[in-house]
């Protein structure tokens, strides 16, 4: 499937994906502001079970520690 | 919009400040000048001389608990705005018991692990309460990298979204004040009804 993830087009070989999954391919494991599918917010519990499909719009947004 | 009609329109207002570090400090102090009514500020943290690069405290203040210190300092700066403080480290149990009914909750924590826990409770437990995020000041310059952005409708972020405090990048006094004035500014207009998106 194709997916935009923040704004750049990326490739993956499954069909579908949920956030978690995603999460484990890209090695992403920092702390998240928010993460998005197609504009509508996915809340942190469930990340584990909305499905990323061909064509959708993916917004990972990351925190950074200082303040 | 004069300084009186502000100042009368916040005067009934009340801010939950989630942190007094740098960004909790000094956003506190921005928000006291022009007065609001309220803060209710937590932190269980005491300062240290290597806090004072950035955080409203002074010299003589190093070893007491930052949440009295600074509740002193607002009521020197202002003691008409109300201070309710707080010494305790915040969960997600005292976040909903601290800031239901605050108007504007300011998320003035430090680690990242911490601003995720208050940006998901918040979300979870106070949807109806705009949070403002400080995310990303380290380091020095780049003023204009660092900006206001609305990510749900009542989420809100202050920063540059990348730079994260390490030894190479320290916080630091100005582009930390930037970003807690920038979450002052927001929690400003927010508390005045004026905010319109081309105008964050």
């Amino acid at each position: 499937m194709k997916i935009i993830l923040n704004n750049r087009e990326e490739i993956f070989d499954e069909d579908t994906l949920t956030f978690e999954e995603l999460f484990l391919i890209k090695k992403f494991s920092f702390k998240m502001l928010v993460t998005k599918l197609n504009g509508n917010l996915v809340k942190k519990e469930d990340r584990l079970t909305t499905q990323i499909y061909d064509g959708d719009d993916v917004t990972v947004m990351h925190l950074v520690s200082g303040g | 919009m004069t300084f009186e009609d502000i100042k009368k329109q916040i005067k009934t207002k009340t801010v939950g400040i989630a942190g007094c570090g740098g960004l909790g400090s000094n956003c506190a102090v921005a928000l006291t000048r022009v007065g609001v009514g309220r803060l209710i500020i937590a932190d269980f943290d005491v300062i240290v001389e290597s806090n004072l690069n950035r955080q409203y405290f002074f010299y003589d203040q190093i070893g007491q608990k930052k949440v009295l210190a600074l509740a002193e300092n607002i009521r020197r700066i202002n003691p008409l705005t109300r201070v309710d403080a707080f010494d305790r480290k915040l969960d997600p149990a005292g976040i909903v018991s601290l800031f239901t009914g605050c108007d504007v909750i300011i998320e003035a924590f430090d680690q990242a692990g911490m601003k995720e826990m208050i940006i998901e409770t918040v979300l979870s437990k106070l949807p109806k309460t705009p949070l403002i995020v400080g995310n990303g000041m380290a380091g020095i310059g780049k003023s204009n990298q660092l900006g206001v952005e609305k990510i749900t409708e009542n989420l809100y972020v202050c920063g540059d979204g990348l730079s994260e405090i390490s030894a190479e990048l320290p916080p630091l006094a100005p582009r930390v004040g930037i970003v807690a004035n920038m979450q002052a500014n927001l929690a400003l207009q927010i508390l005045i009804n004026n905010l319109n998106q081309e105008e964050l």
